[in-house]
This record gives C-alpha cells, sequence and structure tokens, in this order.
C-alpha cells in the first residue's frame, strides 16, 4: 500500500526540503520505491538538494498541463535506483498547480511507489494547501522556537480540517520532526525544549534532528545528509526517523556529534 | 439594428443569520415593562448594539397593543428587529417583521438583581420549553488560527487553545488545557460570563467587551490554573487552588 506523506510546516526555512530528500534517501537506502515531489512551485530547491538540477528536463506543471507523461518528467536518483524527483517548474507560480492535476498525478504513482513524500512550500497557501491535500500521513517539521511552534500549530489545524482525508472524517496520522536542536542551548533555556514542544503541539514526535554543519555541508554538495555521511549525528536521526515511520519501534536518543581523542584534545588545549 | 440589450447584474443572495436577544413580555405588559426598567436602570446598555426580537407567545396582544409595546420598548432605546410568537393575521403594516425561528424559546436572563427582595410578583411559568444543548463541548486542541464561536451558551474546550486561536462564546468558557489564545465570554452582553482554565497564557481575556492583554495579566497569575470574572467594569483574574 503505498503511503502519501506531507513535509509541511508553516514557517519557511525550518528544513522541509532537507528533511524530504534525507528521509526520502533513508527510506529508499532500506529498497523501499520513493518518489519526492516538490510543490514549491517557482522556488524550487528540491532538485539542488538532490544533486538532479541538471538533469531536470520536464516538471510537475508540465505533467498537470499534458506537456509531458509523468514517467518522463521523474528523474531517477543517481545514487539511490529506488529514489525518484518530480521536480517543480521554476518559471511558473503556485496558481498553475490544480487540484484535479494532482490528484492524477498522486492516484498514477500510488501504482507505482511505495512512498510518496510531497515537499510542502511554506505558508498556508495554494502551493501548501495542496502539497498536503491527498496525504495519509504528515511530518510537521518545527524548530524549537516560538514562531516555528505557532505556525506548525496552524498546519495541524489545517492538516485536520483541509485535506481529503479530514473532509471524509478520517484522521491524518501527523508527526512532529524537530530540527535544528541544540541541547547545550535547550538546557540553558535559550531555546525551548522538546517537551515545551510537545506540550504545545500535542502531537506525537518522530525525531530530534541535531544542529549540525554536516546538513549545510551536505546541501552544497547536492546529497541528501542520509547519503553524504550516514554515520553524521543528523544522519543517524533521520535514519531512526524513517525506521518510526515505517512503523518500527526506536528509542528516542537526540545522537551527538561522536569526537575522536584528537578532537578532544585539540577542544581542551583551545580552553 | 437591435437595441443593445443592458446587462443584466447577476443578483447576489445569501442567506445569513445573526443572533438577536429574544425578549419575552410576560403578563401583565405594565409590570413587566417596569421589571424591564429596573433592570436598565441597573445595566444602561444592556440592550445597546443588540438586535432584539420580541417574542409574544407568553401574552395575547391585538396588533394596537404590539405597536403600542414596541414603541414603549423604543423609548427605553430598545430596537426591535422582529416579532415572534404572533399570528401574522394579526400583522398589520407599521409593525416590525415577523420572524420564523425554528428554534424553541429560549430566555435571556437579564442581570439578576443585587438587592434580595426585589421582585414583588412572579411572573407566570412559560411552557416547559424542550432542552437543547447550551454549551458546546471541543474534545481536541484548538489550533492557531482556528476560531471556535457559540453565542449560545458555554464552550468547554478538553485541550489546550493554541496561541492564535480565538474561543468567542455567549457565556462562559471552560479550558482543561492551557489557554494561549484568545478567549472572550459573555459575547452576548452576559457580564455574568467567567473564562476558567488550567493554565492561562492567553492573548487576550475578554468578558462582555471588558478585557486585558497579555500584558496586563499579572506574572503571579500566569502559567497557573485561573478563572477571569468581571466586577463592575474590571476584569479581574485569579489563581484557582
Amino acid at each position: 500500500m503505498a503511503q502519501v506523506l506531507v513535509v509541511t510546516s508553516g514557517k519557511g526555512g525550518v528544513g522541509k526540503t532537507t528533511s524530504t530528500a534525507a528521509l526520502g534517501a533513508a527510506l529508499a537506502h532500506d529498497g523501499a520505491k520513493v518518489v519526492v515531489i516538490d510543490f514549491d512551485v517557482g522556488l524550487r530547491n528540491l532538485d539542488l538538494v538532490l544533486g538532479a538540477e541538471r538533469r531536470v528536463v520536464f516538471d510537475l506543471i508540465n505533467v498537470i498541463n499534458g506537456v509531458a507523461k509523468l514517467p518522463q518528467a521523474l528523474i531517477r536518483d543517481k545514487r539511490l535506483e529506488t529514489l525518484y524527483l518530480l521536480p517543480a517548474s521554476q518559471t511558473r507560480d503556485k496558481d498553475a498547480l490544480t487540484e484535479d492535476g494532482v490528484a492524477r498525478i498522486i492516484d498514477e504513482l500510488r501504482e507505482k511507489f511505495d512512498w510518496i513524500i510531497c515537499d510542502s512550500p511554506a505558508g498556508i497557501e495554494r502551493g501548501a494547501a495542496l502539497a498536503m491535500r491527498y496525504a495519509d500521513s504528515a511530518v510537521i517539521v518545527t524548530n524549537p522556537e516560538v514562531s516555528s511552534v505557532r505556525d506548525s500549530d496552524r498546519i495541524i489545524g489545517l492538516l485536520d480540517s483541509k485535506t481529503a482525508k479530514a473532509e471524509r472524517g478520517e484522521r491524518i496520522d501527523k508527526h512532529v520532526l524537530i530540527t535544528r536542536y541544540h541541547s547545550s542551548r535547550a538546557a540553558r533555556g535559550e531555546m525551548l525544549s522538546v517537551d515545551d514542544v510537545l506540550e504545545i503541539l500535542s502531537t506525537p514526535l518522530l525525531g530530534i534532528i541535531p544542529e549540525s554543519q554536516e546538513v549545510l555541508r551536505a546541501s552544497n554538495v547536492g546529497s541528501p545528509v542520509t547519503l553524504n555521511n550516514p554515520l553524521s549525528a543528523p544522519a543517524r536521526a533521520y535514519f531512526d526517523a524513517a525506521r518510526r515511520l515505517k512503523g518500527e519501534h526506536v528509542a528516542m536518543v537526540v545522537p551527538s556529534e561522536s569526537r575522536g581523542i584528537l578532537n578532544k584534545l585539540f577542544s581542551r588545549k583551545a580552553a | 439594428m437591435s437595441n443593445a440589450v443592458r446587462q443584466r447584474h447577476s443578483l447576489m443572495f445569501r442567506p445569513r443569520s445573526y443572533t438577536a436577544f429574544a425578549v419575552t413580555p410576560q403578563p401583565p405588559i405594565v409590570d413587566w415593562l417596569s421589571d424591564l426598567d429596573a433592570s436598565l436602570v441597573r445595566s444602561e446598555s444592556f440592550f445597546a448594539g443588540h438586535h432584539v426580537a420580541l417574542d409574544l407567545s407568553a401574552v395575547n396582544l391585538s396588533s394596537n397593543a404590539i405597536g403600542q409595546l414596541v414603541s414603549n420598548l423604543e423609548e427605553r432605546n430598545v430596537r426591535v428587529l422582529g416579532i415572534e410568537g404572533v399570528d401574522p393575521a394579526r400583522w398589520q403594516p407599521g409593525l416590525p417583521p415577523v420572524l420564523r425561528s425554528d428554534r424553541v424559546p429560549r430566555i435571556v436572563e437579564s442581570p439578576r438583581p443585587t438587592e434580595p427582595d426585589a421582585p414583588t410578583h412572579t411572573p407566570d411559568p412559560l411552557p416547559p420549553p424542550k432542552q437543547k444543548p447550551a454549551s458546546l463541548m471541543i474534545e481536541e486542541p484548538v489550533r492557531s488560527g482556528q476560531s471556535v464561536v457559540f453565542m449560545e451558551g458555554d464552550i468547554t474546550i478538553v485541550g489546550s487553545v493554541g496561541s492564535g486561536a480565538e474561543i468567542v462564546a455567549g457565556g462562559s468558557i471552560h479550558v482543561y488545557g492551557a489557554l494561549r489564545g484568545r478567549a472572550l465570554a459573555g459575547a452576548t452582553g452576559n457580564a455574568r460570563a467567567r473564562i476558567f482554565c488550567h493554565r492561562v497564557e492567553a492573548e487576550l481575556l475578554a468578558i462582555d467587551s471588558y478585557y486585558r492583554t497579555a500584558d496586563e495579566i499579572d506574572d503571579s497569575v500566569r502559567c497557573r490554573s485561573a478563572q477571569a470574572w468581571l466586577e463592575g467594569e474590571q476584569l479581574q483574574i485569579s489563581t484557582m487552588n
């Protein structure tokens, strides 16, 4: 049974695209057939994060308009043969998305894939609304700070009322993914704690991704962090989150950067 | 050459509902009017800005008597939007339109007299109205951007109210969780409404249009279980237990 998953947040810059790429690659790594769809029409990024920007010919809007067939627009990842990207159009805007067109594409993808991951644009307008429209479950990406948490709360309200599943009277599965988490800053009270975030959102936790240079480094070379450095702290956190998405029970820990002895020596010297 | 046909505008008709006070006079009318005067003395602006529907189901008045009653009310600054509970045959030009309501009549309490010996007669009891639920129960968190409006009575929320959410009730508001958004109780002019919550972190608390913003909520009650009520024109907040 195909699962349609939307990665959303309301607020921009919290890590939706990074998380889409990292989770998609982690799921495909275990052999599942995964397609990631960029719904950020006009401001596409997922192609860059996946390192596929030089192979885009047709895009989501072309398929909606009937200019291209779906298989022509799907780009297969060079590293993982079960990971595909359906890119957004950069020259159009969100008005080019139609509800019927999106429904048709999702239905067609359901036949061929195990996971269909929709990377939502920021905001609550057309792009975000259509990205979540046909989802079975949702990952709400949240940074541990008040504005991000309030926007996530707003998005959860929309997931519970404006999705096709909610309109049929069913519940959409929702998971909170906390990104850019800094355990020492949270301990000093400079950030909301995980408990604060979960208390406000009253939604189950999918994972905690620590703040790390690795995330930026991976984006810059066009690779999901889970492929670029699978042993790094954020990659391990994303692998755990992906296993929880599949229904496995994985103990919740915040992976930290493992420091070698040399590192420790240097940091002591510097101190 | 045919004449150009004038382009007709497409007319828009939308059903729209408004909240109105239904006022139900009791016989004898003279006594009822003096009771009304007494309560208007206590709360001058009780009807100000509100739509009022005159429910005549408890009295049997001729068309002329209805006209007299409407003008008596207008003298007291109570503007009657329409009348109900009256045989349409009694209606005559000059009277407010006859309203039909699918609801069972419900009495809106006027502010209670503070002196215990005020009522000198007891009004005849109305035929027992069928009870409609006068409270709204919400069993999940109210999220940012959502708005819950229930003018007919109390709202009870089992869960939290997110920052940027809004709860508007004609009666009291009960939140079994954190109240982080706005809560407006007694929105139909009910000064006796209250707000109760497990944890007050509200952006705004209001009762019958008297309000306090987050800034004006004392730190000593913030993040604790609290209630808010109206004392005269002052919104009071205190912790519970």
